[in-house]
Order: structure tokens, then sequence, then C-alpha cells
């Protein structure tokens, strides 16, 4: 780990100013990340700017929907009677991710910010695309046991964002609050804030320098209150998944009038897959309707030697999460 | 001796051993008093030691520029291949590395060659941690790289038969009978291979040595090793010093499981490092480092060819194992050793090929050779008895071997039938649905399975002091390591009891080569040879004061004849006239006698019915003079439920029953049957270090990324021993329990899931991508 200055920023306008003075300052909350990645030698960075003093705290119900905090803990928002009530899958995803001390410390901005569990990419004696443009990406004739089948390049294989939560969130239709130096504040979908591979795997989110994540918002509907997030993986607990699938269904009189669908573990970002919402929607809630959305969701999946497993194993996720909410 | 030596059984104690006796060392541990080897932070001028390692897994280091490190506050120096000081013997030669017992052939910063990734190529020494870690960022090493050979898989590999395997220890071709012959003429033939992931060790506490000079002839090492006394002769032979020049001190281990076994690279290079800096050096090796420093179960295939009659009765096995070794050594566990001798089959045949690869040596990790050559073995006959409808408990009954096959000599005792049968009583086989696949829960598939284990007690023998007050305490000193496993405590009991005191009189010491020189822990030899010697050392001093009272006119004993005296209690008194003796405290305070010490050597092979109690130490017999093979025995039974969508396993029901000699204390025993089960679930259903096959090097070094169980993996396990009583082994008739806990676990889990799924899959681990893509078996 290379040698840093830790700063505490009093208010958004202090962490801004201060990020803009020094560009390669990284915010820090939790530091579950961030740190991992720092003595990894992923990430360098001069500064720590601590924004734990920053009020983007708490959990409330707006006209928008629950709007979470950026620095609320992943495992108080994961146990909020509101989440669980209200969205079930988002409750699910935060707490059947990671561990309880972990999830203690974790923020939701900073999940979001997750970085890849890539074999390749996390340790710098390997060429990486993502982690030094240009230098190749030995995933795609190497061991790409974990790694996504959608949305992939030729330049990178990584499941960009190997958590939870923002699968349950792009499936929610989430919003992202971004403050900038400013001090002007912005809306954006999150589907719309994690960028595809292509040629650029280094760019893995549309976040300008400096600015923060606030709060995310997430709609609450029908399909969100009827929904779930299920979870594959090698050990019960305390791993990433080898696929998982966020699903939200409102089912009238057999019917579904709503579908939400993401899968995780499977994209180079938090797979969005609307494929299987039309599939879904206005369909009978039946094996064969849950069937052809999964066989949607995966078309066009480009697997590679050791994860073809993943086309088969989140179709079956898929359809597993969807006869629970439709049960 | 002036007596007939006594033992355990024969010389009963009313006491500790076998209870539950709480950890003797638990509250040194929770409260953090107990000093691991890298928590020796108050020794004069010590500084840290941080590895640079090697990228790339071949190739020539061209230069190291040392310049910007060395202009970092607190760095002391940086030791490369240029400068770090010379040693007397290296292992990069045959002899030299054959008086080291180093485990690898080459020792990293000899010369510029690289020969696999992560191997050392710079030391950088700083005042602190943080700056040694910083410091070592800014080393440039250029290497000119080749590409590697990461495997035996790899088609460009080269296979070859290695004549001998595990370092020359063991053959590496076995015949006994006409195995070709037999197989081609059987029944019933059956041939599978099965595959093997990579493992790592991974103890909690990583490799670390601290190493102090304290003269320029005087080294003292605080080492995380299994055994302080190998590690001496490593370092001394190495360094060209005395023995006793060399200090080893491991008071407290987290952990070792076959990785701390031997002395590897780091550990000398933390004490020349010491030397060249004039200062004490502490390194501690980092989780990723774990992963390519201290060896690691190799890859490996397996064929067995099992024939047998149509009732199922073995006629003929022959096994076949390919593996990776390392440019230098002919490293490969010995898998056909359990094939050999587990069941009574008349023909066998063990070969064995390896490939060099640009990888370390691997070496022995728990049960090294039994664990993956039993899950051939047990997956085989598993096949076989769905092949031929006979019950998988039924058919090892049938092949039940009541002799050691594999040499033709008696067991010197074997519960095996008795831990099968309470094996099922425990988990409810009776119940079992012969049909595969044919048993839900919802919509998960419900499997059970079992499988044999089978250790054997290795040759071995050590030494103990003892030493009683006259005021009741005692003093008892081995330089025995605790792995974490209850050596402390196990051994606490035994002096009790042969001293006749209470747990809380005894005081117990290990990990120092300044006590009397005991085994390494490891190949499950430690419980067995280290009570026997405490316990011979405790009769030396019963002995001892047998002959002050005899001799001492103002006792009750006066003048009697030594061989007449026994103790009880305690107390010295006639075996003719009981009424007739002292206590020990009484004889020593009489003839202010303020403490009595006694020494004794623990035998393999010299149990009360051997003959060979005080016969010539460690004689390099393979068993004791009656000729019986020795062997721990057991069963393991297993639940697993199934998701035939998601291929999900998990492991729901557990039941291990072992014979294995005297239980020394019920509660640590049970914990390491349920941690070496616990291991062998995690071989079996996630544990694997991926080697990239185009540069030799790991993509899932850390523990995250390297799955081992976590609680939620693990279901409430059953424990429970056979007892049984052997009057071969040694004086305290105790087999040994650190590896039998894993022989065989990989295959009672597999076989459940076939039972679950009708899918038969031979290479491990069993995850989710295998269930999904293995067909299910047409019966």
């Amino acid at each position: 780990m290379n040698n840093f200055s830790y700063t505490q920023a009093g208010s958004a306008k202090e962490a801004t100013a201060r990020r803009k003075t020094t560009p390669q300052a990284a915010y820090i909350a939790g530091g579950t990340t961030l740190l991992d990645l720092m003595k990894a030698g992923l990430e360098e960075h001069p500064q720590l700017i601590d924004i734990n003093p920053l009020p983007f705290t708490g959990i409330e119900q707006t006209s928008d929907g629950l709007r979470i905090g950026a620095l609320a803990r992943m495992s108080e928002v994961g146990e909020h009677a509101l989440l669980k009530q209200q969205m079930p899958a988002v409750s699910e995803s935060l707490l059947l991710a990671a561990s309880p001390q972990l999830r203690n410390m974790a923020s939701i901005g900073g999940n979001i910010l997750q970085r890849t569990r890539c074999g390749y990419f996390r340790d710098p004696a390997f060429p990486c695309n993502k982690r030094v443009p240009g230098s190749g990406c030995p995933a795609l004739d190497g061991d790409n046991h974990n790694l996504a089948i959608l949305g992939v390049s030729e330049s990178c294989i990584a499941t960009s964002y190997p958590g939870d939560l923002s699968v349950a969130l792009v499936a929610f239709d989430a919003v992202l609050t971004l403050q900038n130096a400013k001090g002007k504040q912005r809306q954006l979908p999150l589907n719309d804030f994690y960028l595809l591979p292509g040629t650029t795997p280094q760019r893995e989110t549309v976040l300008e320098p400096g600015e923060l994540i606030v709060a995310v918002t997430v709609p609450v509907a029908a399909h969100t209150q009827r929904s779930t997030y299920l979870k594959v993986r090698e050990r019960a607990s305390y791993a990433y998944a080898l696929a998982s699938a966020a699903v939200g269904l409102d089912v009238q009189a057999g019917t579904i009038r709503a579908a939400r669908v993401a899968l995780g573990g499977v994209g180079a970002q938090p797979w969005r897959s609307r494929e299987a919402e039309q599939v879904l929607t206005g369909q009978p809630a039946t094996e064969a309707t849950f069937r052809a959305a999964a066989a949607a969701a995966l078309r066009g999946a480009q697997p590679r030697e050791h994860n073809r497993y993943k086309v088969e194993l989140a179709q079956n996720t898929l359809v597993q999460a969807l006869r629970k909410v439709a049960g | 001796m002036d007596t007939e030596p006594t033992f355990f059984d024969t010389n009963p104690t009313a006491g500790s051993v076998g209870q539950p006796l709480d950890r003797v060392d638990g509250r040194a541990k929770v409260t953090g008093q107990a000093r691991y080897s890298a928590e020796f932070n108050s020794l004069p001028g010590l500084v840290h030691a941080v590895l640079k390692t090697s990228d790339v897994a071949k190739g020539r280091i061209q230069s190291i520029d040392t310049r910007a490190a060395l202009k970092e506050p607190g760095v002391v120096a940086v030791l490369t291949h240029q400068n770090l000081p010379k040693l007397a013997k290296t292992p990069n030669d045959a002899d030299g590395k054959k008086a080291i017992g180093a485990p690898m052939g080459f020792l990293p910063l000899t010369s510029d060659q690289v020969h696999y990734a992560g191997q050392p190529v710079a030391i950088i020494v700083a005042d602190t941690l943080e700056r040694a870690q910083h410091a070592a960022t800014l080393v440039q090493v250029h290497i000119t790289a080749e590409k590697p050979l990461a495997s035996y898989t790899d088609p460009r590999a080269e296979l070859f038969d290695p004549q001998k395997v595990q370092d020359g220890k063991t053959p590496g071709h076995t015949v006994r009978g006409n195995p070709k012959a037999a197989f081609a003429a059987a029944p019933v033939q059956l041939t599978h291979t099965y595959v093997h992931a990579i493992n790592h060790h991974n103890p909690m506490e990583p490799g670390a040595t601290t190493a102090h000079w304290e003269a320029p002839d005087r080294l003292t090492v605080y080492e995380s090793t299994q055994g302080v006394t190998r590690t001496q002769k490593a370092l001394s032979t190495m360094l060209g010093l005395a023995a006793e020049q060399v200090r080893v001190v491991t008071k407290y281990l987290g952990g070792g499981f076959g990785c701390k076994g031997s002395s590897w690279p780091h550990t000398i290079l933390t004490v020349q490092t010491a030397k060249a800096v004039g200062r004490p050096v502490k390194l501690a090796l980092t989780r990723p480092q774990m992963f390519t420093s201290m060896g690691h179960r190799e890859d490996q295939t397996q064929t067995l060819k099992v024939g047998a009659t149509k009732e199922g009765k073995l006629l003929a096995l022959i096994h076949e194992k390919t593996s990776t070794t390392s440019p230098w050594d002919n490293y490969a566990e010995p898998n056909s050793r359990i094939i050999n001798l587990l069941y009574a089959c008349p023909n066998f045949e063990a070969t064995y090929q390896l490939a060099r690869a640009d990888v370390m040596t691997s070496t022995f990790t728990r049960a090294p050779g039994e664990a993956p050559g039993s899950f051939a073995i047990e997956c085989s006959l598993d096949d076989l008895a769905y092949q031929l409808g006979i019950d998988p408990l039924e058919i090892r009954l049938r092949n039940y071997a009541e002799k050691d096959h594999s040499t033709g000599k008696p067991w010197s005792s074997k519960s095996l039938k008795q831990c099968y049968a309470r094996g099922a009583e425990l988990f409810g086989w009776s119940k079992r649905n012969p049909q595969a696949g044919a048993t839900r829960d919802g919509r998960l598939l419900v499997g059970w399975g079992m499988a044999t284990a089978s250790y054997p007690v290795h040759n071995n023998q050590g030494t103990a002091r003892v030493r009683l007050y006259a005021d009741g305490h005692a003093l008892v000193q081995t330089g025995a390591t605790d792995l974490g496993t209850g050596t402390y405590t196990v051994m606490t009991q035994v002096a009790a009891d042969a001293l006749w005191l209470s747990p809380d009189k005894v005081r117990f010491e290990l990990g120092d080569t300044k006590l009397p020189t005991a085994p390494n822990s490891g190949g499950s030899v430690a419980a067995g040879t280290v009570s026997s010697s405490i316990y011979m050392a405790a009769q030396d001093v019963w002995q001892r004061l047998i002959k002050l009272a005899v001799a001492d006119k103002k006792s009750p004993l006066f003048r009697a004849k030594p061989a007449d005296v026994v103790v009880e209690n305690g107390r010295l008194a006639l075996k003719a006239d009981k009424t007739k003796g002292e206590d020990f405290a009484t004889l020593m305070k009489r003839n202010e006698t303020a403490d009595m010490e006694g020494t004794g050597n623990g035998k393999y092979g010299a149990g009360y019915e051997s003959g060979l109690a005080a016969g010539p130490a460690n004689s390099g017999h393979q068993d004791d003079m009656a000729g019986h093979s020795m062997h721990s025995f057991g069963a393991h039974f297993c639940e697993v439920k199934v998701d035939p969508e998601l291929g999900t396993v998990r492991v729901t029901r557990w039941v291990s029953v072992h014979g294995a000699g005297r239980i020394l204390n019920a509660k640590t025993a049970r914990s390491q049957i349920i941690g070496g089960s616990i291991f062998g679930i995690g071989s079996a259903l996630m544990e694997a270090t991926t080697r990239d096959q185009n540069f030799s090097r790991y993509t899932n070094a850390t523990l995250a990324d390297y799955h081992i169980p976590v609680n939620a993996d693990i279901p409430d396990m059953t424990v429970e021993f056979v007892e049984e009583h052997d009057p071969y082994i040694n004086a305290m008739g105790v087999k040994g329990i650190g590896e039998i806990s894993m022989v065989g676990v990989a295959a009672a889990v597999a076989n459940a899931v076939f039972h679950a799924t009708g899918k038969r899959i031979r290479s491990l681990p069993i995850t989710p991508d295998k269930v999904l893509e293995t067909k299910m078996v047409q019966a």
C-alpha cells in the first residue's frame, strides 16, 4: 500500500473541493472495498477523504419511493422494516451479501461502486484491459469460470459489478442522486450508471470526477412488494454469486400485469432483462411462461470454456425466483 | 530398568485421560496472552521484512533496481540474490537437499533463475511493516520471461515414471499377485478416472519467522512450524552451525495441515536477512503469498480399474496416478497406499506418472495420499455396489480385510466393523432407499452416502522429561508442537494420570528445541508418541523414587526389591502387602529431595504386548516386533440435499465413527474429527486453486476467492469413537486422529451426491457447474 493522507470532510462541499484539489484522491465511507483495492495495489490514492460525517444517511419514504442514503450501512438497510415490507428483493440482496461484519461497515454508495472479483483484475501480475488498458485479457482463454456471459466484449468478460444490491436496484428502476463539485445534484437511473466494457473496460460508470453518490431512490410498486432475490453460490454464505436473479411480479387473477427482472453474476454489468419482462408481461404466471422468459433473458449469451454452465444456471435461477414470487 | 516396563493399559490410573477436559491453553488464546511466532515484538531493534515475489512463472532476472526503495524513510536494506549472505549448504543439489531435509530442491535468491510465480526475488527490510510494504512496491524487478508450463494437463507436458514418489519415500511401482490377468478375467470390470483440483492448506496463522542472532554463532528463531527439531536441523545445516547453536521456538501454532511440516524458503531467507542487517527480523507471509510459499496438494488424475466377482468381491485393483511436480523434485502424494490395503483384494498394481511444470513443489496436505486415494477407491466401490445391486455398506463388509493384504501382516487392532455398525445405527442407514435419484425433499434431491476411512500409525519416537516436586506439582517438557488441536491439554492429562496428580498440578511445556526431542507434529504421530514418552518419563520418576525408598532406612519399603514395589494413587507400596508403603511426598521430604526427574522414550511399536518398549529407539522397522500392521479405521455417513436446477450441494447430516486406539480427550478428539471432516467437505464441494494454464499463476489466491466452508455449509455433526485397546502401537495405545478425520470424506459426499442425483461426479470439487453438466448414469 502506498502512503496517503487522510482527511475528514464536514460537508459535501468540502469533500468535493478537496477532491478537486487532489483529483487522484478517493472518498472513503465503509472502506470495505476501497482498502482492499489499495492493499492489493489495484488503486493508488494520495489522499482519502472520509465522507462519513456527510448527512447522506437514513431511509425515508418519499413520493418517489424509498430513498436510501448513500452512507446508510448494508446491515441497517437490509434489516429495515420498510424495505422488508415494500421491496423484499432489495433487503434480501443486502442480507445475502458479504458477512455480518462487512455489512455493518459497508455503505450503500460503496456497494454500488464495487469492482470486479475477476482474478486477473485482482492480481496486478496479470495483464488486464480494465486495469491497464490495452494490456490484454487473459480471462478469455483462461480461468473464466466465474465471469460474465452477457454484455461482454473481446476486451473484457468480467462481471464488472460482482455484488448483489445493484442487481435488485436495476430491476426496480432505482434512481441515483448524484452531486458534483458545484453542489449541483442530478438524477440518474442506476441502469444508465454502469457502462458495458466494449473497448474501454476501464470505464465502469458514468460517475464524473469528484461526483458523490448522495442517495438511491427505489419506486414502490406492486412488483416490488412481490419480489425476491435468489443467489446461487458454491458455498452457503460469504461468496459472490455464480448467478442471481432479482425479480418482481404484479400478478392479478393469474396473469402477470407487470414484471421486473435482473440477473447478477452473469452480466458485464447488473443485467436488467427487459426481454424477459416483455415475455412475462400479460402472460399467465406459469412454468412455461417463466421458461420462455428465462430463455429470452439468456438469448445472446456468449459463454466461454469454463462458464458455459451459467447459461443453464442463470435460466434456472430466474425460473426459481419467478416461481417463488408467483407462488 | 530394574523392573518390567509398565503401560497405561496394564497399569490403569483413575483420572483425567479420556475426559473432556477444557483446553488448558484456552484462556491464554482467547485473551491474547498466547504468543504466536510473529508476536515476539519486544526483541531489541526488531525490524520487519517483506518479500517481493515474481510475477512470472519462468524466466531470468535481468536487473533489480532498489534505489527508490532504499531512499524511503525507515528502510534498512533490500536483499537480492546479489547481496544476500551465502549459505554453507543449500537444497539446490541432491545431497544438500537430503542433509537439510528440505521439501524443495531449490532455494530462491541463490541465482537469477525464476522457476515459479510467487517465487521470492527480493527481501525488503524496514523499521515498520508498512514502510517495508511500501518500499517493496518501489523495487523494480526486470525479468526476461519465458512461456511457462502449468500442469501435466498441458499437451506440451512430458510424463515420466519417477521410480519413487514422495521424495523417494514411497515406491513408484507396486505389484501384488497378477493384477492384469485377474482384471482381464474378472466378470465385472470398472475403469474410472478421478480428478483433483489443487488444494491449499490455508491455516489461520500464516507462515511466520522471527529470527534473532543473539551472537554471531547463536541464533534463536520463533517459527510457525509443526516441528522445531526439523526446523533446527534444516537451519543449522544450511548455516553450517551445530544444531545446538540454533534454537527454534514454537509455543503456539495456528494450524498447519502439513504446510508447516517442513522448512520452506521464507524461514532461512529471514534468518539470512537478520544476519545481513544485524538486527532481529520478523517476516509474516501474506495470505496470497501463502499460496506460493509452503506447498500445496498437487493437481492430479487417478485411474482406477476394479475387477470383481458378480457377488461384489474384489479380484483386482489397478491404479495409475498422474500429477504435476516442480522442476526439481519428484513429489506425489502416495495415493495407492490406502487402495492397496483397505479391502481384501488378491491382486494389486500401482504406478505413478509425473510431469514437470513451472510450479513450486507440492507437499503433504492433511492425509497425504489417503485423502485422494480414498476418493478413488471409495467411489469405485460405490459404483460396484450400485451396478450389482448391493448395499454400499454390505459390499464393504464382503471385502472386509481381516489382515493387511499389502503386507500380509495381521492388524494390531481394527474396529472397522464396529465403526460401520455404530455409524449405520446413528445415521439410520437401514432406512436407505436403494434407488438413486428417488428421494426428494420438496424440489431438492436427497442422497445418502458412506465411505471407509483408514490411516496408518507412522513409525516415530520421541522423548520427554518429567520433574515431580515434593510439594505435589510437576513440570513436564518435550519439544513437541501443538497445532492448536489440543496437545497442551491431552499431554497435561496424560502426565496428571501417570503421576497421580490432578491436571491443574501439572505444568506442560512444549515447542522449544531446548526441551527433549519430539517428532514433528505431522502424520498423526504426535498424540501417540508424545503421550507415550511422557508416560514412560513418569514411570522413570517412579522407578527412581522406588530406588530411593528401598535404600532409605526410614522408609517402610527399606530393603524391598524394586520389582516388588508398586505405585498406586501416588503411594509406593509393596505389591504383596499394600499396607506397607508411603506416599511420594513423605518419602521425598524426609530425604530432602525437592524434586525427582525422569526421562522417557515413547516409541512406535512399543505397546505392552510387543516386547519392544525397552528395545532400540527408532530402529527403522515399519511394524512392531510381533509384525503387526498398525492403522486407524473409521466410517463416514453423509446426507446431502442437491438442488437439481441450481446444482448446489449442501451437506445436511454427518456421522463419523472411528476406532483409533485410546482417545485422550473426548472433547478435543471430537473437535479434531469435526475439523477434519469439514476440511474434507471443503475439498469435496468447494476448495480449488486455479492455476492459469498460460501464465502458470494462480487466479484465486485469496480467502475471498478460494472457498473453504463457512458455518452455514456445515450441519451438526455426530462423532463417536469405538473403544479400542491396541497393545502393540505404543505405551499409551494411542493411534492419532489428525488425518483419518479427512480420509474418505470426499467420497462419502460424492457417493451421497450420486444417491441423490444418479450423477457420478469424479472431479473434485463438486461445484454447481459439474452437477449441472454431468449426465445421470443409466442403471
